[in-house]
């Protein structure tokens, strides 16, 4: 075709600026963090991008693809931050290299890079370094209001690079609040008792529940700019809070409260802006509903009796499969005819 | 009177920037004639025409000159006075930059002007009448699908048409040769609808208008109120794109969805667009055949936008100079508006009753295609509630079959979904691509089951006319009586000007079974078609199904 036909209007905002949308919504939530955990993210999220990009660059490469327009569209940049903000602070460089690779390579261009992967490629990485390095990824450290100190930015290159002496900071590291839970509760101990710990705070850990609340802020930015829709984040999170409800008034005692469940881990991060990527999500509204439900509840069964503290990674992925059946279920009505269901001949 | 009743809302569409003030500036004026006028023989969707005068003949205003006996046709005229010096293929608007058939006129005197203004009550033209002129004028649906309106009409008129809406929406921005002409002569396009009334008895008519042309609802509402129609109201409608698309605007006005397959008619509504309106009541009250009409010349390309009343077959060029020519090096001609409009890459195409507007843009970068993100944000402006993403999927996959379940062909082409894509995938080009896949399928595949169902169709019709004009002859009869006992009872000569309003009436009548004859001695012929008369009305079928799916 010589001629492109109609229509002929200012081309709409493409997708480089929804992803950059995403970049500035993560801003504020990704400051808290800083500023609760210190300067070591910027470490993490140094090397989760600087891998993304060479990763993505590298196969772009092999494939025979143009560089520019792919790498200048975001995409990548958004996966490593993702990446970088779910694992615990001061990774090892290999592991963000070895999540990274398995994002970019097996969660995305293997498939046929943006817009085919059915996977959410941050979360594969993700899957795969929680997977294959259980120790690395259950270190955690201490929110500096709790621990009163905090790596400088020199230090925490080196700790990642492996140079630093390991025993000055070990004291710092801790389990994360989800995960004092789950240890705690199989000991038997009471939800009050388990609260005494001073990582907790009002609803969830101290610091994660602000940084949460963050989120939610940058969350409310992507819904204005219409980055995202209302459908997945308002059903995950309705779902989460729904069945800790439902357990918390059945079991006070030795079930966290809703709250908790809302403000600790990954939820907030993963209702806002891990579930919502448009690629690897469902892509009817009714579907989206549909999607964010399962992913709530998800994250709360396997939170509650699943073999890991936090369960959002395995519930997107999880969900992700599911994809092209809700898609499939869930088309909605052509103008004048009636619903699939009732027009199979 | 200028309350406005309820509206209703459809799904999707879009907010776009109107730009109508730029060929809103000045007046509506007339367009000179060009040194060579350019009438291709086919301007509408249907049956070809046949060229009734050869190359060398002097014709003159008004007189046919192409035109067929089917049904689903319009006849074209000639604009002026004249020599016909060519009958050649000329670059027409067509999607792939096709030629076709045109007559090459050379005028040899000016415009005709129009002196008088009979304005013949209405009761003096029955409904067949009216039908057979709107026929004789060769007048089309204007709002851009051309079909022919005479067909439309006689096809309603097998249904009980309960709502005729008066599609005045012009909801695609730059374009505004409604507007103006809602403005300027809000009182002809009244009596247009004044006629379609009396051809089709509806329970009510409504005319839609967007509300971002405050002007023209005022004077419509005027005028309305100055002809004192009954059960007939202007609304004011929102600018939400596509609200003048058919099935689009039905839904605003009457709550009704047309369901797919089925055509508007078939749940009593029926619209027609105000250009139609006009053109109806200048064939009615002035034997004025469709030779002229409206054009838009706008856009950021042109030095002067504006209308022109402009005589059909004038070259594109010519229109571009009186909107004092080009203002950019790079010019990107657009016949129609920027969402549904065809690109051209010659100006030297005539308008046709398809040219309700020449945008002219300037070239600029389209930025590249990017892989689907699945952001859903063409679902969500689709107002067919189709699955443009889908359909993009299958379309390239080439399974075209799975696109028609998809209801590709309730797709109406509006460009929403290209528009707001974030990828900037031009999805409309792939429905349009497959679509015409498909019609090259069919046409292989069902020739044989679609020339017998042809065959049957024409049968009915033939009957169908035969009664008519076996009605007709009765009714001229007695006609013919009643003016002979009124003359033996006054013992006078009839009035002269009644004559006149008579003859005027008669003679399209006249001409028309003049030439019924004609093509019935012709008609006989066509039962063995060539190869390639074949081919050209299959052609013409597809798409004259095409146009089920847009507005009129
Ligand atoms: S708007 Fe474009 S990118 Fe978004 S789902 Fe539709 S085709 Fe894909
Ligand atoms: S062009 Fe077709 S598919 Fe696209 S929005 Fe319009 S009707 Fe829907």
């Amino acid at each position: 075709m010589s001629t492109l036909s109609s229509p002929f209007v200012t081309p709409s905002a493409g997708t480089n600026r929804m992803m950059l949308n995403v970049l500035i919504a993560l801003i504020p939530g990704t400051l808290a963090y800083i500023w609760y955990f210190g300067v070591g993210l910027i470490v993490n999220l140094v090397f989760a991008i600087g891998f993304a990009l060479l990763f993505e660059a590298l196969i772009l490469w092999l494939r025979k693809r143009p560089l520019k327009p792919y790498l200048s569209d975001y995409s990548a940049v958004v996966a490593g931050w993702l990446f970088a903000l779910c694992i615990p602070m001061h990774s090892p460089w290999w592991l963000i290299a070895v999540g990274m690779a398995f994002a970019m390579i097996a969660g995305k261009h293997l498939y046929g890079g943006l817009g085919f992967n059915p996977f959410n490629p941050a979360m594969v990485g993700y899957v795969v370094v929680l997977i294959s390095f259980p120790q690395q990824m259950t270190t955690w450290f201490l929110p500096i209001t709790v621990s009163g100190e905090a790596m400088n930015l020199v230090e925490a290159f080196s700790y990642s690079l492996g140079f630093s002496d390991l025993q000055q900071w070990d004291a710092l590291t801790m389990a994360t609040p989800l995960d004092q839970y789950k240890t705690n509760l199989g000991l038997n101990m009471m939800v009050s008792e388990i609260r005494q710990s001073p990582v907790f705070g009002d609803f969830g850990g101290v610091g994660w529940e602000w940084i949460a609340n963050w989120w939610f802020l940058g969350g409310l930015y992507l819904l204005y700019t219409k980055t995202i829709r209302w459908h997945i984040p308002v059903s995950m999170l309705g779902a989460v809070l729904l069945f800790a409800l439902i357990f918390y008034v059945m079991d006070p005692d030795s079930i966290a409260s809703p709250g908790f469940h809302l403000f600790s881990g990954g939820v907030m991060l993963g209702a806002f802006f891990i579930a919502t990527d448009p690629v690897s999500a469902s892509t009817t509204n009714k579907g989206r509903l549909v999607y964010g439900c399962m992913i709530g509840t998800l994250v709360y069964i396997i939170r509650s009796w699943g073999g890991y503290p936090d369960g959002v990674a395995f519930a997107v992925l999880l969900a992700n499969m599911c994809v092209p059946l809700i898609d499939y279920y869930t088309q909605p009505r052509v103008y004048g005819v009636e619903p699939p269901e009732d027009h199979h001949h | 009177m200028s309350t406005n009743p309820v509206i209703y809302q459809f799904h999707g569409g879009m907010q776009l920037e109107h730009h109508k003030q730029l060929s809103l500036g000045q007046p509506l004026q007339q367009a000179s004639l060009a040194d060579e006028i350019i009438i291709p023989l086919n301007q509408h969707i249907g049956e070809a025409n046949q060229a009734l005068v050869k190359v060398g003949d002097e014709v003159s205003a008004g007189q046919i000159l192409a035109e067929t006996s089917e049904l689903v046709s319009a006849p074209v005229h000639a604009p002026c006075t004249g020599r016909i010096t060519a009958i050649e293929p000329r670059p027409i608007a067509h999607p792939s930059g096709q030629q076709a058939d045109c007559f090459i006129l050379q005028p040899t005197a000016g415009l005709a002007t129009i002196e008088s203004w009979d304005n013949p009550p209405l009761a003096d033209s029955s409904k067949q009448e009216l039908l057979e002129i709107i026929r004789a004028a060769g007048i089309v649906g204007l709002g851009g699908a051309v079909f022919p309106t005479a067909a439309k009409l006689e096809t309603a008129d097998n249904y009980p048409i309960e709502t005729l809406i008066i599609n005045g929406a012009e909801c695609e921005p730059y374009i505004t040769c409604d507007d103006i002409l809602m403005q300027t002569r809000p009182a002809l396009v009244i009596r247009g609808i004044q006629y379609l009334q009396r051809i089709l008895q509806p329970q009510r008519t409504l005319i839609g208008i967007e509300d971002n042309k405050p002007t023209a609802i005022k004077a419509m509402r005027e005028a309305l109120s100055e002809a004192a129609l009954e059960h007939t109201e202007v609304v004011s409608i929102p600018s939400l794109y596509p609200s003048g698309s058919e099935k689009q605007l039905i839904k605003i006005l009457t709550g009704q969805e047309v369901h797919s397959g089925q055509l508007a008619f078939e749940i009593g509504a029926l619209s027609q667009n105000t250009g139609t309106c006009a053109a109806i009541a200048q064939a009615v009250d002035q034997n004025q055949a469709l030779t002229s009409r409206i054009v838009t010349v706008t856009g950021p390309g042109v030095n002067n936008p504006g209308n022109w009343l402009t005589p059909l077959g004038t070259p594109f060029s010519h229109l571009i100079e009186l909107a004092g020519g080009y203002k950019v090096a790079q010019p990107k001609l657009i016949m129609g508006g920027p969402m549904m409009g065809l690109e051209l890459n010659d100006d030297r195409i005539p308008v046709v009753k398809a040219t309700n507007c020449i945008l002219v843009l300037d070239q600029a970068d389209q930025p590249q295609a990017q892989p689907c993100v699945r952001c859903g944000r063409c679902t969500e402006v689709c107002p067919a509630k189709l699955l443009p993403q889908q359909l993009y999927w299958y379309s390239r996959a080439r399974q075209f079959e799975t696109m028609e379940k998809y209801h590709l062909f309730d797709c109406i082409e509006c460009g929403c979904c290209s528009a707001v894509c974030p990828s900037h995938i031009p999805l409309v080009q792939y429905y349009r691509y497959a679509k015409s896949e498909i019609w090259e399928q069919q046409r292989k595949t069902y020739k044989s089951d679609r020339s017998r169902k042809r065959h049957e169709f024409r049968e009915a019709r033939l009957e169908r006319q035969k009664q008519r004009d076996e009605e007709r002859r009765r009714l001229k009869r007695e006609a013919l009586a009643k003016k002979k006992a009124a003359q033996q009872q006054t013992g006078d000569k009839p009035d002269k000007p009644k004559e006149q309003t008579v003859d005027a009436v008669q003679a399209a009548l006249l001409r028309v079974k003049a030439r019924k004859q004609q093509q019935d001695a012709e008609r006989k012929n066509i039962s063995n078609l060539t190869p390639e008369q074949q081919r050209q009305i299959d052609e013409a079928d597809a798409r004259r199904q095409k146009m089920k799916q847009e507005d009129s």
